[in-house]
């Protein structure tokens, strides 16, 4: 997660010369019991989640002896942060306070730059702060490769009324903080409250930094196993989405859980969102016909079709929704039948057994509608699409009249890999393997898979599909992984070709939770 | 007129060598816009599709007898390289199509771009496509599809999503009304020619009578559209649609960040700064078009 936690954060800026308490992690009550005995009885004990107001919901315990602290880390340990569960605690040696600020590094899209936000009253939220005592807050716009000029910080705390040696600490930790900003990329790091104790030391009492999700990558100094911006811990099937986003630079997967479970008949539906705006706009829709979402979802930036089918597999993954709904803005630049192909092999294997409505608007969007409602007919439940002329209401009312209409057909085996293969051509893909059975495409009439393989890479020789390019280019990407050799192979052809595709920890998942 | 790119734009493509920069140069000569060189540092000397291809771009620069644009598709790492090298040579507006550039690099580049006084849209752009005249990006995927889309005429377009900026411009072009330019600004939160910015283009354009736009909750662009019609400095009718009323969820919103941009990023607050400034916001998107039908009108 993009968000480091407190104790993270905290380490960050002990690194970079900012104080901070003492403090150990502890995951149970022994832990948290032995660490205050380390730290010398009086303790804060914390919980490790990013919630607003963890003192309001007691995830946050004061404690004078070691006991003390393992019962506050029992209680703590056994409650829920917004519905997910709290599995660490951070136990911290008690601070003497002489006052509480407020500093914060954020970015402002306004003036395009980072910004030090400083307010006299720290401790509470700074939204409110501002709003109820405007007086106390102060900011300075950043120069974002010189950082914070030292003196431009002393001035800053001056003009909210705070003098002397408390000013030069304060701004000297402000310094340090930019500095941690700067170097770990990060969107906002604050540190409320950053108090100043009775020794004459600026000391950070908590700490919340969220770095650019996009430069996750070159930090992995951070442990961030998932760069999501995600509000919860990540949840498995969210890790699981990760995995097949982390590497694939090929358009962009995006996949966000909103509850975890579900039941048929509660009116929530997987989403399949396309661009931000189509999404935005179709999960609207959806809330005017009576819809809650099970998770956001978008797939967008010219994804491959085997993108496309990996996040349609994982939308799938979450049983009880009654319905699968996909939309993007109606006039997609980019062509639509790649979604097309990437979604008919996801609802073949799966396969689907609830309704679809699926708006694919946009370049080659006829081709996309023939592929997705002419290859799914064998499946026995409805699935629709429209193109950029049918408004996305009239695609959620179109779903909403299925789902009413609807009775679950008897259910059905997935259908995946190839079964017995007798005479295997195989080669590999940018993240996965194809294989034509000769054996089977020697009989075949049409040989569909050379004419719809959109880059042009299969060639027949002696009557059976071979790559025209070598096994590394077809490796390297010259094959887009269109998947066409199956898709198209299986309704015009004679089912001599597929494309294994792995979705790393889908399966285990799927089995725990008695999926197909 | 039209804003950003017409026919004379005189236009470089930075990492043409490429599988994605290769397509999109076709297609952006296919619509008629004049791409005059390429760029990758180490191909120089080659051609791709009969477009010059040159080591670096001060030297596209000098060769091709000079450039008004650049549009880079490199991949996100190398985002901020490649455009402060196009800043360098002092090229008026580059286009950042590529999506994940880390938002320092995007700070890096505001910086060097603001102390050159050049311009840079995006990243995370479909780019901008003036109907007609020629398209920077790739607003519309194909030449003949953007043929067919979008029609000539005098309503503006800009949004922070791309789909929208290509389906807000089908929607009224499908109703009768035709289009100056269309802009999509980039889905990021910090972006180089934000919707204020292009509203202020689209005002100074003796061609576009009306604008249209496509907002969305979070950040603070539509707010400034507002202040500035409530400050006289827009003038033009401003219409517009705010997508986001029932999702919240999936977007970034950053409580400090909120109090810099003054509490605003929401759906209600969006819709009654543009209303008090004067704007005509309709409640759903399919209304767009008649409402900018009717200002046309009036
Ligand atoms: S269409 Fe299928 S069965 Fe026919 S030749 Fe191609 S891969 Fe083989
Ligand atoms: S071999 Fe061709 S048809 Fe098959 S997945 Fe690759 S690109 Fe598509």
């Amino acid at each position: 997660m993009a968000r480091l936690t407190e104790f993270q954060g905290k380490q960050l800026l002990r690194g970079a010369g900012v104080a901070v308490p003492r403090g150990e992690l502890a995951r149970s009550a022994a832990e948290a019991a032995a660490a205050a005995g380390r730290l010398g009885a009086c303790v804060v004990v914390k919980a490790q989640a990013w919630t607003t107001s963890r003192k309001a919901q007691g995830l946050v315990r004061f404690a004078d002896s070691a006991v003390g602290a393992g019962d506050a880390a029992a209680a703590i340990l056994a409650a829920r942060a917004d519905g997910f569960a709290v599995t660490e605690v951070l136990v911290e040696e008690r601070v003497a306070i002489a006052t509480e600020r407020y500093a914060g590094i954020i970015l402002d899209d306004r003036r395009r730059r980072p910004v030090l936000l400083v307010s006299a009253r720290g401790g509470s939220g700074i939204e409110e702060t501002a709003r109820e005592h405007p007086e106390s807050v102060a900011e300075l716009p950043l120069d974002a490769v010189e950082g914070l000029p030292r003196h431009a910080a002393r001035e800053l705390w001056r003009r909210v009324g705070v003098h002397g040696e408390e000013q030069r600490n304060l701004a000297e930790a402000c310094v340090r903080l930019a500095a941690v900003a700067r170097a770990v990329e990060a969107r906002a790091a604050e540190v409320n409250p950053l108090v100043f104790t009775g020794d004459g030391r600026a000391v950070a009492l908590d700490c919340r930094i969220t770095v650019d999700d996009a430069a996750v990558f070159r930090h992995p100094e951070l442990g961030i196993d998932v760069a999501r911006e995600l509000g919860h811990p990540p949840t498995l099937l969210e890790r699981i989405a990760w995995e097949v986003e982390k590497d694939d630079y090929r358009g962009t997967f995006y996949f966000l859980q909103m509850r975890d479970a579900v039941e048929r008949g509660q009116r929530v539906v997987a989403f399949h969102g396309a661009g931000g705006g189509g999404s935005m706009m179709g999960m609207d829709a959806l809330a005017r016909h009576g819809f809650a979402v099970a998770n956001f979802c978008d797939t967008s930036g010219n994804p491959p079709a085997s993108k496309v089918y990996r996040a349609a597999r994982i939308l799938l993954s979450q049983p009880g929704v009654d319905g699968y709904f996909g939309t993007g803005s109606g006039v997609a630049s980019q062509e639509q039948f790649h979604s097309a192909r990437g979604l008919v092999k996801a609802f073949l294997e799966e396969p689907l057994a609830v309704p679809a409505v699926v708006r694919l608007g946009g370049n080659g969007e006829e081709k996309a509608i023939e592929i997705l409602t002419g290859y799914t007919k064998a499946l026995g439940v409805p699935v629709e699409c429209y193109g950029k002329d049918t408004p996305v209401d009239a695609c959620a009312a179109r779903l909403a009249a299925l789902v009413a209409a609807f009775t679950p057909p008897p259910p059905r085996p997935p259908r995946r890999g190839p079964g017995p293969v007798e005479r295997p051509y195989t080669f590999s893909t940018p993240t996965g393997e194809i294989t034509y059975d000769h054996a089977v495409c020697a009989r075949c009439q049409s040989k569909a898979c050379v004419a719809a393989c959109v880059p042009q890479i299969l060639a027949l020789s002696d009557g059976v599909p071979v790559l025209k390019v070598t096994r590394e280019d077809a490796a390297r990407g010259r094959c887009t992984e269109c998947l066409a050799c199956e898709v198209d192979c299986a309704a015009l052809g004679s089912e001599g070709g597929h494309v294994a595709l792995e979705i790393a920890g889908l399966d285990e998942y799927r089995r725990a939770r008695g999926l197909g | 007129m039209a804003i950003l790119v017409d026919e004379r734009t005189r236009v470089l493509v930075q990492g043409i060598t490429g599988r994605e920069g290769r397509a999109r140069a076709r297609l952006m000569r296919e619509y008629g816009t004049k791409v005059v060189a390429g760029c990758t540092p180490g191909r120089g000397g080659e051609s791709v599709d009969g477009t010059p291809v040159y080591d670096t771009v001060l030297e596209a620069v000098e060769a091709s007898g000079g450039i008004d644009a650049s549009v880079i598709f490199v991949p996100a790492p190398l985002v901020k390289d490649a455009a402060l090298e196009s800043i360098a040579a002092g090229i008026a507006l580059t286009v950042l199509v590529g999506d994940r550039v880390p938002v320092w690099d995007v700070l890096e580049i505001a910086r060097a771009a603001e102390r050159a006084g050049v311009d840079f849209l995006g990243p995370n752009t479909l780019g901008v496509l003036s109907v007609g005249r020629g398209v920077l990006g790739m607003i519309g995927g194909r030449a003949e599809s953007a043929r067919s889309w979008f029609k000539p005429g005098g309503v503006g377009v800009a949004s922070r999503s791309g789909g929208m900026t290509s389906s807000t411009g089908y929607y009224l072009s499908r109703a009768g009304i035709g289009l100056s330019t269309l802009v999509h600004v980039g889905g990021d939160g910090i972006v180089g020619l934000p919707l204020p910015v292009v509203v202020r283009r689209f005002e100074a354009d003796s061609e576009t009578r009306c604008i249209a736009i496509f907002g969305e909750i979070g950040g603070s662009q539509e707010e400034r559209i507002a202040e500035m019609m409530a400050s006289g400095e827009v003038t033009k009718p401003v219409v517009a649609f705010i997508g986001g009323r029932a999702a919240t969820q999936g977007v970034r919103f950053s409580h400090a960040g909120a109090i810099v941009e003054g509490g605003r990023g929401t759906h209600a607050g969006k819709v009654a700064a543009l209303r008090e400034a004067g704007a005509t916001v309709v409640d759903a998107f399919d209304e767009l078009p008649g409402a900018v039908a009717k200002v046309l009108e009036g």
